[in-house]
């Protein structure tokens, strides 16, 4: 294999495990901070005891993004310095803006919001509760800013072959900006409701049945009734933005090969780049055109009119397939979830270990998504400025290999280490006697004030 | 937006930013890694806890020093930092997985279900800090004389990167005879001792073999007038080592008085070294090869972060003042509650 193909593969090994844990901590930090209201306003210590058990889930996935999003920091300039070197001008002042206005802020503030709680008075601690969320919320802004820009450049020139700034307002706000950030931070929600949803699940299916277990329940299950399918609609506005900018990405997430009119919805088939066609096709009649246009007659680009200049078509075809079938998928739980709760206030056993089922489909789909996303864009790194073979380093290809398997063996080890902890978490919670690590509400509201130095 | 400096300023100000960074890095995350590479001094595992808890609030913040000073050379400096990080793929591959084992055993081990289970991830704090700070110490080594080849660089890269872990241990014991009380503190006075030692053989190795290795930091050092503006470099470095050496001969004083200064102390010996090593430099960012001006980013680029560096870093100073005061005392058990 040479280099390029490595460093590829090397960096989505990395970003893809990084991503997996931002996508908790972007929405659990707000999660956290309903559950801190909710007391504060209530007085009621389940939601304080809800938020004890979280939190710990917040610390370790937060840990995880950190240690991971250094390796990414490094890997810009390791495995692309051709990026650096042409659109450095452009993505130096995001990132640069990423780590002054994000990094720092969540870094600090997660030191008094976990540690903090008998050091300050309640009201700083719910204050750096809201600044780590918000801290995570804009690093996620500002890669999205990058990472849009690279789909859909504008407010640049080139000279001599290098991107210099012209309106720094339309190099943030680019055509796909919106939709990416509204789709991705939904995205989290949704990772973290199903999380919550399903690790609550189990507590009450092994008997742990406080009533901080079932408020915590109640709130994935709320969350993923309502933000399921705005994220079907998100993802669609998404699509139609996608068509406009970069049609041969969804030219091959739709599996069409022909620009023509009643295009169908492809359910399943097994796309063939080498004979340019599909095989064993299960498919709506029309509705691909339907659902882009509007119209069953609207004529869809495809991928014929993008040789060799189109994404490979079969991981971007199924990675969408994945999506939105577990974007379905979450539907139809959310509501049946919701349905349930509202008739009987309780959740029927299979529906119960179906959400313990689900604990993790939030990542799987947020995965997908990047790779429908990531390998769509190919074989560009910036649509129209800049393709990926161009940016690869000089690095020998034995080198990237070794560090290559380095990283995935000790990301193996850490994502089981990770779900195995969250799965003891849940079980050791119940072993806790009454009251002990629970909900003591004098502790909260008479905080101890700040040891002297 | 048009540059608000003279363009050939800029590369000179964010060469002084990124040196800001790296010397906080290394202050910062020098205790942190310096506590983790005295974990297995600790007498038993609630020394341990008392240990890492010293650190816990801090470390994730100290770490982002290094991500803005690699973030500073990416984006302001863009042409060395592709050369740098060519330069050091393999060492920077194995510090970030010694970072990242170190990160995460703070969780991990908070969450061990089993002491046994605890003992590992103690391990992998202790691993992790070692190989973060040798890594880190043969980086400088290769960088300082310009990613030489042959025997003499290697060696030079290795005595740098015991020279590096020594002095993250002096600091952490250091920072530990400030956060720790009673037995354990007593026992930090041993380590810094004991490091303070390796200190001084370090600083005098690594300023022998520096101006051999190179001979244009040679001319740096020695010719006339440099030689007359560096002197006092040495003498104060000396100075401190002998003072700090005396004060820690008598600690801990009654009523924990000074119990401080080791630690700042020692930030002024990172500080010296640091100066000693930016005026070999100047106005190289890879040694030998390219300058400054030579490397930088387009200058409205560069505009556009330092006028956001100039509204923020005040703010990220002031909560981060914050921070300490906040976990200013003795290290007390880490609790989410
Ligand atoms: C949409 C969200 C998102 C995406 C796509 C990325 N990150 Fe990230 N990153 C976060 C969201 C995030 C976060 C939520 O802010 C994290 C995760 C947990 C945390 O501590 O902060 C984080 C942490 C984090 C850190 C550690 C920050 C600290 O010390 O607190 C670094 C250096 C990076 N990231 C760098 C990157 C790079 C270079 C990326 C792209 C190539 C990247 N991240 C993609
Ligand atoms: C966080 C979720 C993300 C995931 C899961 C992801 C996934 C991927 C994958 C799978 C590839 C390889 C594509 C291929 O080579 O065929 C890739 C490439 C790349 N992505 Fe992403 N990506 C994510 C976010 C980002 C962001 C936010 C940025 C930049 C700001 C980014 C920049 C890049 C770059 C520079 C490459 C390398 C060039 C390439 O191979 O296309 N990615 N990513
Ligand atoms: C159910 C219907 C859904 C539709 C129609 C949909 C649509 C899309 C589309 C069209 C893209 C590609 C954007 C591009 O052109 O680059 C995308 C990307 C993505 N999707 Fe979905 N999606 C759905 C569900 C989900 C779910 C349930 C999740 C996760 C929980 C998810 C997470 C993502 C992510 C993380 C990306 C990559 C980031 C981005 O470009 O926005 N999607 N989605």
């Amino acid at each position: 294999m040479d280099a390029t193909i490595l460093a590829r593969i090397q960096f989505a090994a990395n970003i893809s495990f990084h991503i997996l844990f931002p996508a908790i901590t972007i929405a659990l930090g707000w999660v956290l901070l309903f559950f801190k209201l909710r007391f504060n306003a209530t007085g009621d210590g389940k939601w304080m005891d809800a938020y004890r058990f979280w939190v710990k889930v917040f610390a370790l996935s937060f840990a995880l993004g950190v240690v991971s999003g250094i390796t990414m920091s490094f890997q810009f300039g390791t495995n692309w310095p051709g990026f650096m070197e042409k659109v450095g001008n452009i993505a130096g002042p995001l990132l640069a803006y990423e780590v002054l206005t994000a990094f720092f802020l969540e870094a600090t503030f997660l030191g008094i919001m976990l540690f903090g709680f008998r050091r300050v008075p309640g009201w700083v601690h719910t204050g750096a509760t809201v600044l780590v969320a918000f801290g995570t919320t804009m690093s996620a802004f500002w890669i999205l800013v990058l990472n849009s820009w690279m789909h859909t450049p504008q407010g640049f020139e080139l000279r001599d072959g290098v991107a210099h700034a012209t309106d720094w307002w339309a190099i943030v706000f680019t055509p796909s900006l919106p939709y990416r950030l509204a789709h991705m931070l939904i995205a989290s929600a949704l990772t973290v409701a199903f999380l919550i949803a399903g690790l609550s699940a189990f507590r009450w299916l092994k008997g742990d049945r406080g009533p901080d277990v079932a408020a915590a329940l109640r709130t994935g299950v709320v969350m993923a009734a309502v933000l399921a399918p705005v994220q079907a609609f998100v993802g669609d506005l998404h699509g139609l933005n996608t068509l406009e900018y970069q049609p041969a990405k969804v030219a091959a997430m739709e599996g069409n090969w022909e620009t023509r009119g009643h295009v169908p919805l492809i359910l399943f088939a097994i796309p063939d780049e080498a004979a340019r066609t599909n095989h064993f096709e299960i498919s709506i009649p029309s509705g691909a055109s339907l659902i882009l246009k509007h119209d069953p007659a609207g004529v869809v680009p495809g991928l014929n009119d993008f040789v060799g200049k189109h994404p490979p078509v079969a991981p971007v075809f199924f990675a969408f397939r994945i999506m939105v079938g577990i974007g379905m998928l979450m539907i139809a739980m959310g509501l049946g979830g919701a349905y349930f709760l509202w008739r009987r206030g309780e959740l029927p056993r299979p529906m119960l270990w179906g959400f313990v089922g689900t604990t993790f489909a939030g990542w799987v789909a947020t995965l997908a998504g990047w790779y429908v996303t990531e390998i769509g864009r190919q074989p560009w790194l910036v649509t129209g400025v800049l393709t990926t073979s161009e940016a690869v380093g000089p690095i020998a290809a034995g080198t990237v290999f070794s560090t290559l398997v380095m990283y995935l063996v000790l990301y193996a080890l850490l994502l089981s280490a990770y779900v195995a902890t969250l799965f003891r978490l849940a079980k050791k919670a119940k072993a806790l006697p009454e009251g002990e690590g629970g909900g003591n509400p004098i502790s909260l509201a008479r905080p101890v004030p700040a040891a002297k130095a | 937006m048009t540059p608000f400096l003279p363009p050939e300023l800029l590369p000179v100000v964010f060469a002084a930013l990124m040196a800001i960074s790296v010397l906080a890095y290394v202050v910062l995350d020098g205790f942190d890694l310096g506590v983790g590479l005295l974990l297995p001094q600790a007498a038993d595992e609630p020394e341990r806890d008392r240990m890492i808890a010293s650190i816990g609030p801090f470390w994730d913040a100290n770490e982002t020093w290094l991500v803005l000073g690699v973030g500073l050379l990416l984006v302001a400096f863009p042409t060395a930092h592709g050369a740098i990080l060519t330069a050091l793929y393999l060492p920077v591959a194995l510090m970030l997985l010694g970072l990242t084992l170190r990160g995460v055993a703070f969780e991990f081990r908070a969450k061990a279900s089993t002491l046994a289970d605890k003992r590992r991830w103690d391990h992998a704090f202790f691993g992790g800090s070692l190989l973060t700070a040798l890594t880190q110490g043969w980086m400088l080594g290769r960088y300082v004389i310009g990613f030489d080849e042959g025997i003499i660089a290697i060696g030079f890269a290795a005595l740098s990167a015991i020279g590096v872990a020594v002095a993250y241990s002096f600091i952490g014991a250091a920072w530990l005879i400030w956060r720790t009380e009673g037995a354990l503190q007593r026992r930090a006075v041993l380590w810094a001792r004991r490091a303070l030692w390796g200190v001084a053989l370090g600083i005098i190795g690594v300023s022998l073999a520096t101006p051999i290795a190179s001979e244009r930091i040679f001319h740096r050092w020695f010719d006339f007038p440099n030689i007359l503006l560096l002197a006092p470099m040495p003498v104060a470095t000396f100075a401190l080592i002998a003072g700090l050496a005396a004060l820690l001969r008598h600690m801990p004083l009654p009523e924990d008085a000074l119990r401080r200064l080791p630690f700042w102390g020692a930030v002024g010996l990172f500080c010296l070294s640091f100066a000693g090593l930016a005026w070999s430099f100047f106005p190289y960012i890879v040694p030998e090869k390219m300058t400054l001006w030579q490397a930088a980013a387009s200058p409205e680029s560069l505009s556009i972060i330092l006028a956001g560096a100039l509204v923020v870093l005040p703010i990220i100073a002031a909560y981060t003042v914050l921070a300490w005061r906040i976990f200013g005392g003795k290290a007390m058990d880490l609790r989410y509650d």
